[in-house]
């Protein structure tokens, strides 16, 4: 179980995340959705360590990540953990099958010689074959996706953080991907959390959704009961409109900046 | 008003410079001091050291060796020259070519050759690794980018470097062969017996231990340069640009306190 609660992070002059408080059961898929910039990806850096928050706690399985600070610590928590990038983060240099089983390395006590039919397991899983010799660069932004997926579930880990897995690909694609999401889930039976902006994606994949907004959480509910809310801003949002409490707030923040500008100007 | 706001603003501007600056100074000890700590307490990854050892020596090999033999062929002309000026004759060519080339035209040269070749490479590569958040999958694979990236790299340079200058040792020597015997009909045991008359090993080891320091300077600060990479492809440009001119000028700074040092010592 992840239990997040109070959670702040700021970068300089900016604040990110005023507090978010969230709870993942285990075997539950939670989306987050939030416009872009809302500190949804920055939380998920947190919660698996690559970030550490200001203030807060966020305890997995009992563990507070925030009061681990020697790096073997942070090492041993993070082996729990998958993390599906938003731009795959598949390393140049090395083939899709190395790629695939690099964490194993690190995570495992897997002989090496069984590291080639893994890779080709997990490849499987994600509806890929024959690519284990080719490069990251001869792949397309969804195979990118598939083999980053492979690679995030190579090791098993108890929980998989997906950062935004269908931003930058076609409609088509951004649906097998869901569809291979909410696969995996069934099949791993792990616990994960899906950064999106992609509502069709997030009704897909998710158990609950939550949505951060001006670095908080607005609500976290079923997918059916975000469908049907009447909260403006959740409306606003799921329904993709341009007018509407959010554009509002941006609008007044683009004046506010503008006159702290020519404040400062003076 | 006007004169106190520009005070302000360039006291304030001074400040944020001194404090980025005193900043990255610690990141930078602490990536020195999380690199030893790692070499101690993990296994070194012999493969990438072998393949960056391969990737610098390959890289850099033809244009260090072709810089110092130029380099050497310019000392042989210029000494033959000014001795013919004053003797009438080129007198120790051989001698003022090697001491030249083996206690500091090769280290240096090379030095500089290869922080422009392989310095600039290992931080463009460690940059765009960081823009496109593959350090941050390192971390999340179980590994860690000192270990998996910075230690490979610098122990690459320290036993690579040494060797590039110990071959433009010889090419720098060579190189003032060719002139001394072809331009200024010098001949090749006179050239020899002049060389080898004169130098002692302390000399060579004078030159080759400054390698080291300059091995760790490059490794480090292109390391460095490469890892803490913000701002996309611009910044990767950034940041390839100023590992080059750190690496360069560092080398150059550097080599004058380790020539005291050395000298103090009575390696020289």
């Amino acid at each position: 179980m992840i239990e997040a609660a109070g959670v702040q992070k700021s970068y300089p002059g900016r604040p990110v995340l005023r507090g978010v408080d969230l709870t993942v059961q285990d075997g539950e898929t939670l989306a987050i959705i939030g416009g872009s910039g809302c500190g949804k990806s920055t939380f998920l850096k947190c919660v698996i360590g690559l970030v550490r928050p200001d203030a807060g706690s966020i305890k997995v399985d009992g563990t507070d990540i925030t009061r681990l600070t020697r790096e073997s610590d942070v090492a041993r928590y993070r082996r729990r953990f998958g993390y599906l990038f938003q731009e795959a983060a598949l390393f140049d240099s090395l083939s899709v099958w190395e790629n695939v089983t690099f964490g194993l390395r690190y995570l495992t006590n897997i002989a090496p010689v069984r590291y080639r039919s893994i890779a080709k397991d997990k490849l499987a899983l994600v509806g890929l074959q024959d690519v284990e010799d080719m490069r990251p660069s001869e792949l397309s932004g969804g195979m990118k996706k598939r083999v980053a997926l492979a690679r995030a579930i190579a090791a098993e880990p108890t929980y998989i953080l997906y950062d935004e897995p269908t931003t930058g690909l076609d409609p088509i694609m951004s649906d097998v991907i869901s569809d291979l999401i909410l696969d995996l889930q069934k099949a791993l039976k792990t616990t994960a959390i899906v950064v999106t902006h992609d509502m069709k994606s997030a009704y897909k994949v998710a158990s609950r959704i939550a949505m951060i907004y001006e670095g908080r959480v607005l609500a976290a509910a079923s997918p059916e009961s975000i469908k049907t809310t009447n909260d403006p801003y959740i409306r606003q949002f799921v329904d993709g409109l341009s007018h509407g409490p959010i554009k509002m707030k941006l609008r007044a923040f683009e004046t506010e900046t503008v006159e702290n500008g020519k404040g400062s100007a003076r | 008003m006007n004169g106190s706001w520009g005070k302000a603003s360039v006291v304030e501007d001074f400040g944020r410079e001194a404090m980025a600056i005193s900043e990255s100074v610690g990141r930078f000890t602490f990536l020195v001091r999380s690199t030893a700590a790692w070499m101690l307490r993990a296994p070194i990854e012999w493969r990438q050291v072998l393949n960056q050892m391969l990737r610098i020596g390959v890289e850099s090999l033809p244009v260090t060796t072709m810089t110092t033999f130029f380099t050497g062929m310019v000392l042989a002309l210029q000494t033959g020259a000014s001795s013919k000026h004053f003797f009438n004759e080129p007198l120790f060519v051989g001698t003022v070519v090697s001491f030249a080339i083996v206690m500091e035209l090769a280290p240096v040269m090379t030095a500089l050759v290869v922080a422009g070749r392989a310095g600039a490479a290992i931080a463009a590569e460690l940059g765009t690794m960081k823009v496109t958040e593959q350090l941050d999958a390192l971390y999340t694979l179980g590994t860690d980018p000192v270990r998996y990236l910075v230690i490979p790299r610098v122990l690459a340079f320290l036993m690579v470097l040494p060797l590039l200058t110990v071959i433009a040792d010889f090419s720098g020597t060579f190189g003032g062969w060719v002139v001394a015997y072809v331009k200024l009909g010098i001949p090749t045991s006179v050239y020899t017996s002049d060389i080898f008359d004169n130098m002692e090993i302390r000399h060579f080891m004078h030159g080759f231990l400054k390698t080291f320091v300059f091995a760790g300077i490059i490794s480090f600060i292109s390391c460095f340069k490469g890892i803490t990479t913000t701002g996309g492809a611009e910044g990767v440009g950034k940041s390839t640009t100023s590992a080059v001119v750190l690496s360069m000028a560092s080398v150059l700074i550097i080599d004058y306190f380790v020539t005291a040092i050395l000298a103090a010592v009575g390696i020289t």
